[in-house]
């Protein structure tokens, strides 16, 4: 055998890109299995959809731009891409929805900008704000929480739950189906004490919303679970947690109508443990260093916190990600690391 | 038990040392022929000081340093000088560079040896002519001249004296048997660095996956009284540390010791340390004690494409393929000969290369043990390099800026600091060589401040040749017109002459118009130079300018020498320009004074040739300095 020519290092330990997507994959499970239990199947089709859509799209982008398709799809991006918007999505969303949505997050948000790596911003996010902008009725629509809903055999079974999606029949139109999500009664409320209104309407369970408790402790247990295989590191979803944690601290007032809710409706409530260790951490759109990322992890926070009070849009993780996305390369540029031999040289 | 520190980062590869821990080191056969390299070392090559056909003996001195930072090279064995042509050396890039290949005759007859020497009777400078003349460089890897390292410089006193045996590459165990085997040779060697360098603390550092050399380097050292070779107590202690690559960086091993950080861009020595390798130290015990200059080393041969993984003590100039057939070598199952280790090491060409000095291993990997690097695939920016990086840089942003060749950012995120431990290339999931990118671009910084430089110096000769050409222009103007006013004072006087000469005799007139019209041409040329020097001088008092311009000559040659040098050029040409016309003048005249002007004139063009010379060779000394 001829002898190779390569630079070191020859030795490499084994893990792969694609494998480090096929974690990110494993660790939405407890998240996902909470939102299925709370909303019935709707969130398992809308992933079948979006990632049969994503891989449709990354291919045939690919096949256009004259890459190997085969080589950048074994990347795992575009799955997770398409999974994490899925999840943003209100399950039984319908599949043209899902599909605009791929095509901004894969397409217009990944490819035209050159592929993986050279995405500004967060494409998940790009896909789930173009169609939030583009339909807000739609995307607004969360069913209720099965265990609300009155009557118990209009829950579609999976079958049902995939025609509802292609829009080969009707959603049930039963009263009560879609219902105004904790965070949207928290946020147009005016009049009664957080306390009463918890009592007033049966959306709400013991900390924030019914069933979405869960769903933010599944994704909780599923981001610790890449920390701890430290595929990212802890600077940005704890900052962007404690970001939120004192804004609603501070902007609690003890629960009076004017109240923004308690930091745990805040941290448990919403898609604030799905941003923290899902979107936030996605290394491409955010900053470099650790310092940068505490910044950006914190700016996070506080942006979601501050929409959520005071903008129009019932969550807001989608627009603080890619606002900061904005102000990554800004921070990374104030937040060099220092190197080695650089703190004595000073002193010398 | 001393405090350790931690460094930034750092990996844990499999370790793969104990395959060639099984036997102890062999001693490596001569080979035929050894191709030894002059320029073994950082700095300039060594100079062959023999001939084709010579017989050398071993040990013999076949090559010597004449530069300041150079070191000798010795021959390993007994023979007759072969040839002396390029061949193919150990080197990242491949290239040949100059060896004198030595036909061994097997008898490994040595040289006349002084053994038995006792060096606490000699001083430092004497022990340090004696490790330069051994031909000594730095045996960790980068080869740095031993002896320069040692002296050190006078305003820095050197306090801390580091002993590096953490071998923290994976496969080699040269250090390691070494320590193993010759604990007691490392502690001698160790006492006569002490002895020049008279350092407060000496400290001995070993990862702990070598607590077995840990443990027998402490039983030596023990035997040893190291305050007796210096004024004052030596602190003497071996401390272990947990295994992590690169530990054993110098500025890592540092850091890790002492808790403290060499600066960037300085050296060890500017915070009152100096490491060495214990290979050195053992080279060093070797040249003082046995007058054996350093001709030999160990190396591992490891990698799962050799059936006998083990040491070798091995002839410096022994071909890779030489050792390699010792160890059973299958070239169908290697897919690549690596020279040093997995992280670090460079691939060769080809196995005829020889081991030199800084040789520490030859690893012959099959493709199941170190597989061929898949394609890269885009950097998703996840971080895991900065995790990694000794040097707490950021290789991702680095990778982005090598990329777009944004030289400015790159010098900006102190790519200087990187170490090419190889540590980021190592944890990428997306298998970017990110080494090679830093290297490519530490190359074109480089190659961009050459170009800088020469086309500095360009703009300067072209600027000084500008004004040269001018000012001759100018001059030849000048002498014109004294020429001509001479001629119009002549040719008066001659009138007048001739009116006089009637009255007096014939010879007595001529010789004394020669006299006066000797006298009228000097009186011109010095009113022409009264006339140039007024116009040139303005209104001024022309000698407080001539003072004023003195001292402006003065202030700018000192801060730039090559000016003073160009100006010397200049006015050796002025003057040479000046006897020509004078020459001519003269010969035109048929003046007695021709001969002196001559010699004057060959002078001028000596001056103007040494000048020249100064100038050219300040030139190149700037621009190597620049370079290095």
């Amino acid at each position: 055998m001829a002898l190779m020519r390569v630079t070191s290092p020859h030795a490499h330990n084994r893990q792969t890109t694609g494998q480090v997507m096929q974690l990110v994959l494993l660790a939405t499970l407890p998240g996902v299995l909470a939102l299925t239990f709370a909303f019935g199947w709707g969130t398992l089709v809308n992933i079948l959809l979006a990632v049969i859509f994503a891989i449709a799209l990354e291919a045939s982008a690919l096949k256009l731009r004259k890459r190997p398709i085969k080589f950048y799809l074994n990347d795992y991006t575009a799955i997770v891409t398409a999974v994490l918007l899925a999840i943003a999505l209100p399950p039984y969303s319908s599949w043209w929805i899902i599909l605009v949505g791929i095509f901004f997050s894969i397409i217009v948000a990944k490819q035209l900008y050159g592929g993986l790596g050279y995405n500004p911003f967060n494409p998940a996010m790009v896909g789930y704000v173009a169609l939030l902008i583009s339909f807000p009725v739609a995307m607004t629509s969360w069913p209720a929480p099965i265990y609300l809903t009155p009557d118990e055999l209009s829950i579609p079974n999976p079958i049902n739950a995939l025609l509802i999606a292609l829009t080969i029949i009707e959603q049930p139109i039963i009263d009560g189906f879609t219902m105004a999500t904790p965070l949207d009664l928290v946020r147009q409320n005016d009049a009664l004490m957080i306390e009463d209104l918890i009592n007033e309407y049966p959306q709400f369970g013991r900390w924030s919303g019914y069933g979405w408790e869960w769903v933010n402790l599944g994704f909780l247990v599923g981001g610790i679970f890449l920390l701890q295989r430290k595929i990212f590191t802890w600077h940005t979803p704890v900052s962007m947690l404690l970001a939120i944690l004192i804004m609603s601290a501070l902007f609690y007032d003890g629960g009076s109508s004017a109240s923004a809710g308690s930091p745990l409706f805040h941290l448990l409530g919403g898609a604030t443990m799905f941003g923290a260790w899902f979107i936030a951490t996605d290394p491409v759109s955010s900053a470099a260093s650790n310092k940068g990322r505490v910044i950006y992890g914190a700016g996070i926070g506080l942006l979601t916190f501050i929409i959520r009070k005071w903008g129009n849009y019932p969550d807001a993780v989608a627009f603080a990600v890619l606002l900061m996305n904005f102000s990554a390369p800004l921070i990374d540029h104030y937040t060099q690391t220092k190197p080695y031999g650089h703190n004595t040289q000073k002193k010398s | 038990m001393r405090k350790i520190w931690d460094i930034h980062g750092g990996v844990h590869p499999n370790e793969n040392k104990t395959q060639s821990l099984g036997e102890p080191i062999v001693l490596s056969a001569i080979p035929p022929y050894l191709y030894v390299p002059l320029s073994q070392h950082i700095g300039a090559p060594a100079q062959p000081i023999v001939k084709i056909g010579d017989n050398v003996l071993k040990g013999q001195t076949i090559a010597s340093a004449n530069a300041a930072i150079s070191v000798p090279v010795h021959a390993p064995s007994s023979g007759i000088i072969f040839a002396i042509e390029n061949k193919s050396v150990p080197h990242p890039s491949g290239i040949d560079d100059m060896c004198i290949v030595i036909k061994t005759d097997g008898l490994d007859q040595w040289r006349e040896r002084n053994t038995n020497k006792d060096f606490s009777q000699l001083s430092g400078d004497e022990l340090l002519s004696i490790i330069r003349n051994a031909g000594i460089a730095g045996m960790g890897g980068a080869g740095f001249p031993t002896a320069i390292k040692l002296k050190g410089k006078n305003n820095k006193p050197i306090d801390t004296l580091i002993i590096n045996g953490t071998e923290c590459e994976p496969y080699i165990t040269a250090d390691h048997s070494l320590m193993l085997e010759n604990a007691d040779d490392i502690a001698m060697g160790l006492a006569i660095l002490a002895k020049i360098i008279k350092p407060k603390t000496i400290l001995f550092g070993i990862e702990d996956n070598k607590m077995d050399a840990v443990n027998g380097i402490e039983v030596a050292l023990e035997k040893i009284d190291f305050s007796a070779y210096s004024d004052h107590a030596i602190d003497v202690e071996v401390v272990s540390f947990p295994t992590k690559y690169p530990s054993g960086g110098e500025k890592q091993l540092i850091q890790i010791l002492t808790g403290k950080q060499v600066p960037s861009h300085g050296l060890p020595a500017d915070i009152g340390i100096v490491c060495h390798n214990i290979g050195t130290a053992v080279a060093i015990q070797d040249a003082v004690c046995l007058d054996h200059p350093l001709i030999s080393r160990v190396t591992t041969v490891t990698g799962e494409a050799v059936s006998q993984p083990r040491n070798y003590h091995v002839l410096i100039g022994t071909p890779v393929s030489f050792l390699l057939e010792q160890s059973q070598y299958r070239a169908d199952v290697s897919n690549r000969l690596i020279m040093g280790g997995p992280m670090m090491g460079f691939a060769l060409n080809d196995a005829s290369v020889p081991i030199i000095k800084t040789s520490n291993c030859v690893l012959a990997p099959t493709e199941t043990e170190l597989p061929s690097p898949p394609p890269a695939q885009a950097c998703i920016r996840c971080g895991m390099c900065a995790e990694a990086c000794p040097a707490s840089l950021l290789p991702q942003q680095l990778y982005w800026f090598s990329q777009g060749k944004e030289l400015e950012k790159l010098e900006q995120h102190n790519i200087a600091d990187c170490i090419e431990c190889g540590a980021c290339s190592y944890v990428c999931p997306s298998n970017i060589p990110l080494v090679q990118y830093y290297r490519a671009s530490k190359t074109d910084i480089k190659q961009r401040e050459v170009d800088h430089h020469n086309a500095e110096l360009a703009k300067r000769r072209f600027d000084t040749r500008q004004d040269r050409l001018l000012r001759l222009e100018q001059e030849k103007i000048a002498a014109k017109e004294a020429r001509q006013t001479a001629r119009k004072n002549s040719n008066k006087t001659d009138k007048h002459v001739s009116l006089t000469s009637t009255a007096s005799n014939d010879s007595a007139a001529s010789s004394k118009s020669t006299e006066d019209r000797d006298a009228t041409i000097k009186a011109a040329i010095k009113r022409a130079q009264e006339k140039k020097s007024a116009s040139a001088a303005t209104n001024e008092d022309p000698v407080a300018r001539a003072q004023a311009k003195r001292e402006a000559q003065l202030e700018q040659d000192q801060a730039d020498p090559e000016a003073k040098l160009t100006r010397a050029v200049e006015n050796a040409q002025q003057r040479l320009e000046k006897l020509h016309i004078k020459f001519s003048e003269a010969k035109k005249n048929n003046d007695k004074n021709i001969t002196i002007i001559e010699t004057g004139l060959e002078k001028a063009q000596a001056k103007l040739i040494s000048s020249q010379q100064a100038l050219d060779d300040h030139q190149k000394i700037s621009f190597t300095n620049d370079k290095a």
